[in-house]
């Protein structure tokens, strides 16, 4: 068995600049703080969405109500993949989301299926006034037609590679990653 | 089409086939679903193209609702059958149901019948996955588990819990499912009731006894007061439900007497003033209503899990569906 | 017209009623054992069994069979429970009165009889109902029936519950030489139970029926045979008290005589687990310790012989929940294998006492034919290979019916020959059944 290679993408001072990029913009699309949400997916949506609060905190002094989404009820691939046995909270922030613009947070955007579960779950807790992707890296490869609305990176063309993001509270470190031959990884 | 194995294998049959690990899984996933009825909308897409029967051979309003309800949720597609029991052969339509669920492919069914075994029965016929609704005396499983959540929700453990199951344990296949379910998570079980309602030899499933109620409550930490089948006056178990009642009841003035708040559970329909009085089944240490809530939940629980599709091929997929 | 002469040469003879185990030939002639010993020449017309490296036996005789003819043919015949018996080695078996319409008037009888010659395979005996109708109200005529062919009465399948009925029987029976056999259980007690009573009839939510309800009844019969002086035969013993007072009351000098199942003496209530319906009969299967002690009664004498309470039953009605199933089983054609290769072989007891409990024992209980190679006696001989191993196929029965719970258990002691009357019934080589399976 070969090891898969694993090549950095991004380090930790470039996820750094695009998270702080990434909340400008986020502020920007949205005309200001006012009624913004922070939903991030779980596992590393969630890490990285408190990140972007962080940011958005530094940058206009405001802190943005954030939740997190488990998506795995919502999943269209259960009878081919099996139910997960552990899973996640989903917790929708105190102020609700209803007339909210809520973000959806992932680390990484690929076939679109997760951002497609991840809205479907988010209506059916309430009626945002809008809905808005956000993703660390896209890396193209989508089935269903899905955009983002503020990406930190794009890195496209990827056939037999996976996109991994490490964030400090899981991973103990920050950065993205690119392995190849992910088949024959462990 | 089912048929693959989920972590809880093709059935729930009982409690008494599962580890303490299934068990604990079922519990923490139906935590999940418990905030589903919090939602606007109270619906998952789960189960969404799935047909399920509701096979009842026996009349429960309780337990098939309950099902229903949580089997809507999950947005499956279900069929009610409720098979009278009088005008036909109980053994003979079984068989005979079997195959014609085999022949209409459905993907799951949930089974109430007298008889002991009518699930394995089932199970053992059919490639849909079979849960246990209630089987004669033997288990009724998804009782146990929302009994198991319910004392988990309350005092945070199972584990050391001293639990008595109080009344006919002998016809009970709810007490069986207890305590299957409360010893594999690490509670004491004790039975308590007149002699001729306890199973014989039931020292040996490693349960305590107490002839005498006040004894119970003096141990317990929670007591599952089970329903007394009006039957059973007629059967000869007992002479008669007002004595029932004086001398096994869970009454206010017992409770009040024991050294500790134990907590009541029921697994209903109650006979108020038989084996509960209405003061305790209304008053501030029971958690009957919340029993029924959380049955909704478990019962998600067990359909999602159970719907598995085949874990074999869960890695290769997971490289294709981003994580 | 007699049949031709037989030589049944070089097989270990087994005879406990003579005292012989030695390799001898047995001439049979006229359908009568002619003589006993080495190197005896053929008769002119006669065939020869050969039977070097086989055990020669006095036949097989069962005395509790449930043939369900007349009124259920769909679970067994008259004709299919004799070729069945003679399979399994068998020369005769008793037929229980529980038939629809039951055996309790000499027409019916009768046609037990006629019926049982037309097989022309095992010897069919009749035993005719205790009380009409099974009722357990009125005793039957049982002179007439005794004349008519009956060897005994019963009301097998059900119990007599009345005490004093049974005491009329034990009674009543003097006069006509024949003993009153008891299915041993009090309903009352037994309730509705359909498996025994313990643990895992407590796990699996099934009603038992405890060893107390077998037993009392044990114990009443005894106290009644030895009140009347009758003669009580105790069907299919499953207890361990149900033993121990037997012993005693042969010590006491009561005239009982008591029934052991090869079910009973191999298996415990743990083959009923999963609700398997083939494991369900009555009495139920019990304890290890009251199969323990059915086997130390069967190897000391205290129970007589070895009977299979052949119970067939279709397919269809097995295939039920536990408590919708019928009970008994299947036994003729696993008997010898069971008993010879679990039993003899595994230690329990010798060869000459597996024969004194499966032909002798019988013979003398019920006042049978057979039972003995003594010179002048019927010619009812089993010829079977103590090596010979096979593998029970229910699906090769002759019986009508496939209801045992030793599917692919391994049996050991295939029937070779059955002979009846000095005629050769069954043979392995063509027979059919179990014993056709050759695996050496």
């Amino acid at each position: 068995m070969r090891a898969a290679e694993r090549v950095r993408l991004l380090d930790r001072p470039a996820v750094e600049r695009a998270l702080a990029r990434m909340a400008r913009e986020l502020v920007e699309k949205n005309g200001g703080t006012e009624n913004l949400v922070l939903m991030g997916i779980h596992r590393r949506g969630v890490q990285l969405a408190a990140l972007l609060r962080e940011e958005i905190r530094k940058a206009e002094g405001v802190e943005v109500p954030l939740g997190s989404l488990d998506i795995t009820f919502y999943r269209d691939d259960l009878m081919t993949i099996g139910p997960r046995p552990v899973v996640g909270e989903s917790e929708v922030p105190p102020g609700g989301i209803d007339g909210k613009a809520v973000v959806i947070v992932d680390d990484v955007l690929h076939t679109g299926r997760t951002a497609r579960a991840a809205m479907n779950e988010l209506m059916d807790w309430g009626r945002p006034a809008r809905i808005l992707l956000c993703v660390l890296v896209d890396r193209g490869g989508r089935e269903i037609p899905i955009q983002p609305d503020v990406v930190g990176k794009v890195q496209e063309d990827l056939p037999d590679a996976h996109v991994e993001v490490a964030v400090p509270d899981l991973d103990g470190e920050l950065g993205a990653y690119l392995l190849r031959n992910p088949e024959k990884a462990p | 089409m089912t048929g693959g194995t989920s972590i809880l294998g093709k059935d729930l049959v009982g409690l008494e086939p599962l580890s303490a690990a299934q068990i604990r899984t079922v519990l923490d996933t139906a935590e999940h679903f418990k905030d589903v009825s919090e939602r606007r909308i109270k619906k998952l897409p789960i189960l969404r193209g799935k047909t399920i029967v509701n096979l009842f051979f026996e009349p429960s309003t309780r337990t098939r609702v309950s099902f229903e309800f949580a089997q809507k949720r999950l947005s499956a597609d279900t069929v009610n059958v409720a098979a009278g029991t009088s005008s036909v052969v109980k053994g003979e339509t079984l068989v005979d149901t079997a195959r014609n669920l085999e022949a209409m492919s459905i993907d799951m069914v949930v089974i109430r019948h007298p008889a002991s075994g009518a699930a394995q029965f089932l199970g053992e016929r059919i490639s849909s996955n079979v849960i246990n609704a209630g089987d004669g005396r033997h288990e009724h499983p998804t009782q146990g588990l929302l009994d198991l959540l319910t004392l988990r929700d309350h005092f945070r453990r199972i584990e050391g819990l001293k639990v008595c199951i109080v009344g006919d344990v002998l016809h009970s296949r709810v007490a069986r499912s207890n305590l299957w379910g409360l010893t594999k998570l690490g509670a004491e079980v004790a039975f308590c009731g007149p002699r001729t309602l306890m199973p014989p030899r039931m020292e040996e499933l490693g349960v305590t006894y107490f002839p005498r109620v006040e004894e119970a409550l003096e141990w317990a930490d929670a007591v599952n007061v089970l329903r007394l089948q009006l039957e059973r006056m007629q059967g000869g178990y007992i002479p008669s439900l007002r004595e029932y009642n004086r001398f096994w009841g869970i009454t206010r003035a017992r409770l009040e007497a024991a050294p500790r708040p134990v907590l009541v559970l029921h697994p209903g329909p109650m006979n108020r003033g038989v084996e509960i009085d209405s003061d305790v089944a209304d008053g501030p240490q029971q958690v009957i209503l919340k029993q029924v809530a959380n049955g909704v939940a478990v019962r998600m629980a067990v359909l999602y899990l159970l719907a598995g599709g085949q874990p074999e091929r869960a890695r290769i997929v997971k490289e294709v569906v981003e994580a | 017209m007699s049949p031709r002469p037989l030589l049944i040469r070089g097989g270990r003879v087994v005879d406990p009623s003579q005292g012989i185990d030695a390799v001898l030939d047995v001439l049979v002639m006229e359908g009568k054992v002619a003589l006993l010993g080495a190197g005896l020449d053929l008769p002119p017309e006669g065939r020869v069994l050969d039977a070097r490296g086989m055990v020669v036996t006095p036949g097989l005789i069962d005395l509790h069979v449930h043939l369900r003819e007349p009124g259920q043919e769909h679970k067994e015949t008259i004709a299919t429970g004799a070729r069945a018996a003679a399979a399994g080695g068998f020369t005769a078996v008793c037929a229980m009165p529980n038939t629809d319409p039951p055996v309790d008037d000499p027409a019916a009888v009768g046609f037990v009889v006629a019926a049982g010659r037309r097989a022309g395979a095992a010897r069919v005996y009749p035993v005719a109902a205790l009380s009409v109708g099974l009722k357990g109200e009125a005793l039957t005529e049982f002179g007439e029936l005794v004349e008519a062919g009956a060897v005994a009465v019963t009301d097998d399948g059900r119990p007599v519950m009345d005490s004093g009925l049974m005491r009329l029987a034990l009674e009543y029976a003097q006069a006509f030489g024949i003993p009153v056999a008891d299915h041993p259980e009090d309903l009352t007690l037994s309730r509705d139970g359909s498996m025994n009573e313990g643990v895992v009839a407590a796990r699996l939510g099934l009603r038992g029926k405890p060893n107390a309800a077998e037993e009392i009844h044990i114990l009443r019969d005894l106290l009644l045979a030895e009140l009347t002086g009758g003669r009580i035969h105790i069907q299919h013993v499953s207890t361990r008290l149900g033993v121990e007072a037997i012993r005693l009351a042969k010590a006491r000098g009561v005239r009982v005589t008591a029934e052991a199942t090869p079910h009973h003496l191999l298996l415990t209530d743990e083959a009923v687990d999963g609700y398997r319906t083939e494991a369900k009969m009555n009495p139920p299967l019990r304890s290890a310790q009251d199969r323990d002690a059915v086997r130390e009664g069967l190897a000391d004498g205290t129970l007589d012989v070895v009977a299979t309470d052949h119970a067939p039953h279709h397919y269809d009605e097995k295939e039920a929940a536990f408590d919708d199933a019928p009970n008994g089983i299947v036994g003729l054609e696993t008997a010898l294998g069971l008993v010879y290769g679990h039993l003899v072989r595994g230690g329990v007891f010798d060869l000459p006492t597996m024969v004194e409990r499966m032909s002798c024992a019988p013979a003398r209980a019920f006042k049978l034919p057979g039972g003995t190679l003594r010179p002048g006696s019927v010619a009812d001989v089993t010829v079977f290979d103590p090596e010979g191993v096979w593998i029970c196929d229910p699906d090769r029965f002759l019986s009508k019916s496939r209801n045992t719970p030793f599917r692919g258990w391994r049996l050991q002691g295939k029937p070779r020959y059955t002979v009846v009357g000095g005629e050769v019934v069954w043979e392995a080589s063509k027979g059919g059944g179990e014993g056709s399976v050759e695996k050496d």
